[in-house]
């Protein structure tokens, strides 16, 4: 098991040494000269000031000491200053990081214990009204713009109905602890977040239980006379759930690219809506500290996945 | 050989199957697609999006009369009316024709749908059969990108290139192909590594085919169908993917219109205009629902077995 683990933690490196390049590339390779932007406007500056400036920032070197000098402060947590804030880019985003966190794993739950009963209830009334009805919820769910079904959701429970608050995590003024308060501010936005995953739940939930439920073994637990709720509960889901872990995958990439756009709309002070409000401002050391934060955050999130799959099917580690 | 197969086949085909002839694959799918009304209705609409999409100029020309960009201020905020056809959907902030900006929409979006994920099959299929073929170093190098470019939040990475250079729809579409051929290339990769043993392909080696031989005639042939049904899905998830990145305005730009930032504008006059926020987004929602019905009805007709079998579902 450990020897497992450790592998896979190894993988990882490659993998966000990947990411580094791509992005460090990316930003290096775009039209314009960062130097001449910078001094923009600025009066009195020489070619010669330009030539300084440069070889201050590192900008004449070679591309590949570029990466090196880049990802070296990168390991030591520095992204540079925020152009804007006039802070270090990576500060500003951890401090965004808890309402992230908050709003994914509010999804994420609301996904397994909405989508995990939906598929086995479609399954096992397989056919009927119920059945169909999930069905065409489980096709409907993925293709809803999330962040169009965000300004239906505010236009409906906000705007007309006045039932929840369509922006922020907290009403100004209410004490930090207020969890009544919290609650109503997330459960809006961490549902429109969450749907795409609860179709997704709800469709790999139903073909597995049909899957599971013809096996033999489910028969046994039948023939030797349980009860169907201990049948379908202790022995098929158990099983049943077992791929739902490796669907956890594409799941967690919805929810972290997702959250940029939820956010957004909800205004949700996360790292999604302070890296698009950096984008917005050309702000580029926190454009790439947050793809970097964005894209570790889905890493780490595999890397969980793939452990936990090593420990509710041990099978996996023979490979 | 080939009789034994046929044998051990004919008692697990369905009976309304036994009364036909044999057939080819692609009849074979035909003939059951033509008995799944869901799929057909949503064939019919995704080609009549097509069409009127294509159309698109013909339309505002000669029956709308109006421009995508033709401005008539007098006329502003009109609430969706029958008056005259330019103005079924109502008008903007600028007096433009909400109706034919949807068409114009419909056709930036379904051509960057399916020009993305033509350029994703392309790149998919081409990566997926090498590497499961060749293996070794080439395949290392291969799910090592794979696993790298999924680890980036599309959204996320979509944002940084949307900042640093514009997105015209033909680039757009390219990166998001490039971006895009993960899930295909994953499939055909595990399919060719499955196949690359299989007797036929053993016994054309043995006489000699080469490998560009062996991998477009013997294993491509035998992973189509199902890539193809992965490609239509593309299409749909790409459609969600432009509308949303132009929705948060680093996609298509302005004048042209997409769905995605026809809805920036009608989030902006939300409260003057609120019949603005409706039509883009039924428009991507059916769309893309149709295009995924499309898909799934393929895949049962290509291969019954699969139906109802999972796809991969959503990526990113």
């Amino acid at each position: 098991m450990w020897k497992y683990v450790i592998r896979r933690l190894l993988y990882a490196i490659p993998t966000l040494l990947g990411i580094s390049v791509i992005v460090f590339l990316i930003t290096r390779l775009a039209p314009g000269d960062p130097i001449r932007l910078y001094t923009f406007g600025a009066l009195n500056v020489t070619e010669e000031d330009i030539q300084g400036l440069r070889a201050y920032y590192g900008l004449d070197k070679p591309l590949a000491i570029q990466y090196v000098n880049w990802i070296w402060q990168v390991l030591h947590g520095d992204f540079g200053m925020s152009l804007i804030y006039h802070q270090p880019a990576l500060a500003l985003l951890f401090e965004r990081m808890g309402a992230t966190l908050q709003l994914t794993f509010t999804a994420l739950f609301l996904q397994l214990v909405i989508g995990i009963p939906l598929g086995v209830m479609a399954a096992l009334r397989r056919g009927s009204w119920v059945d169909n009805v999930i069905r065409v919820f489980g096709v409907i769910g993925h293709a809803i713009p999330q962040f169009w079904l965000g300004l239906m959701a505010i236009i409906l429970v906000s705007v007309t109905l006045r039932l929840l608050p369509s922006q922020g995590v907290l009403t100004v003024g209410k004490d930090v602890w207020d969890i009544p308060d919290r609650l109503r501010h997330i459960i809006m936005p961490a549902f429109v977040l969450a749907l795409a995953g609860i179709a997704n739940y709800s469709r790999y939930l139903r073909t597995e239980t049909l899957d599971v439920i013809s096996q033999d073994y489910v028969r046994t637990a039948h023939a030797k006379g349980l009860a169907e709720r201990t049948v379908i509960y202790v022995h098929a889901l158990r099983n049943a759930l077992i791929p739902m872990v490796t669907a956890l995958g594409g799941i967690l990439a919805v929810l972290v690219s997702g959250a940029l756009v939820v956010e957004q709309v909800f205004t949700w002070p996360g790292v999604g809506q302070f890296t698009y409000a950096a984008a917005r401002a050309k702000d580029y050391p926190v454009i790439m500290a947050g793809v970097m934060v964005a894209s570790t955050l889905l890493v780490l999130s595999y890397l969980l996945r793939d452990i936990a799959y090593a420990i509710v099917d041990p099978r996996i580690k023979v490979k | 050989m080939a009789t034994q197969a046929t044998t051990t086949a004919a008692p697990l085909m369905q009976p309304a199957d036994a009364q036909r002839s044999a057939a080819g694959l692609w009849s074979d799918a035909l003939w059951r697609l033509r008995r799944d009304p869901t799929t057909l209705a949503a064939i019919a609409v995704v080609v009549s999006m097509v069409a009127i999409a294509l159309a698109a100029d013909l339309l505002a020309a000669n029956f709308f009369h109006r421009s995508f960009t033709q401005q008539d201020i007098l006329s502003n905020y009109e609430k969706p009316n029958g008056t005259e056809p330019w103005m079924w959907l109502g008008t903007d902030e600028l007096g433009r024709s909400q109706v034919v900006r949807l068409l114009y929409g419909a056709r930036v979006s379904l051509f960057i749908g399916t020009f993305g994920a033509l350029t994703a099959f392309v790149i998919g299929l081409t990566m997926g059969l090498t590497a499961g073929y060749f293996g070794g170093y080439w395949d290392d190098l291969v799910v090592w990108l794979v696993t790298t470019l999924n680890s980036i939040p599309l959204l996320y990475l979509l944002l940084i290139i949307g900042v640093l250079f514009r997105l015209d729809p033909l680039p757009f579409a390219l990166l998001l192909g490039g971006l895009g051929w993960l899930g295909i290339a994953n499939y055909a990769r595990g399919q060719t590594i499955a196949l690359r043993e299989r007797e036929y392909v053993v016994a054309a080696r043995t006489v000699g085919s080469t490998a560009v031989r062996l991998m477009v005639r013997h294993i491509a042939p035998n992973i189509l169908p199902l890539m193809i049904v992965l490609a239509m899905i593309e299409v749909g998830q790409l459609i969600l993917i432009e509308s949303a990145i132009s929705f948060i305005g680093f996609g298509i730009q302005p004048p042209t219109p997409s769905w995605g930032n026809m809805l920036t504008n009608a989030s902006q006059y939300l409260g003057k205009a609120p019949y603005l926020i409706y039509p883009p987004g039924i428009a991507v929602l059916v769309t893309v629902l149709c295009l995924y019905l499309v898909g799934d009805g393929l895949r049962d007709a290509l291969d019954p077995r699969l139906r109802g079998a999972v796809d991969g579902g959503v990526r990113k």
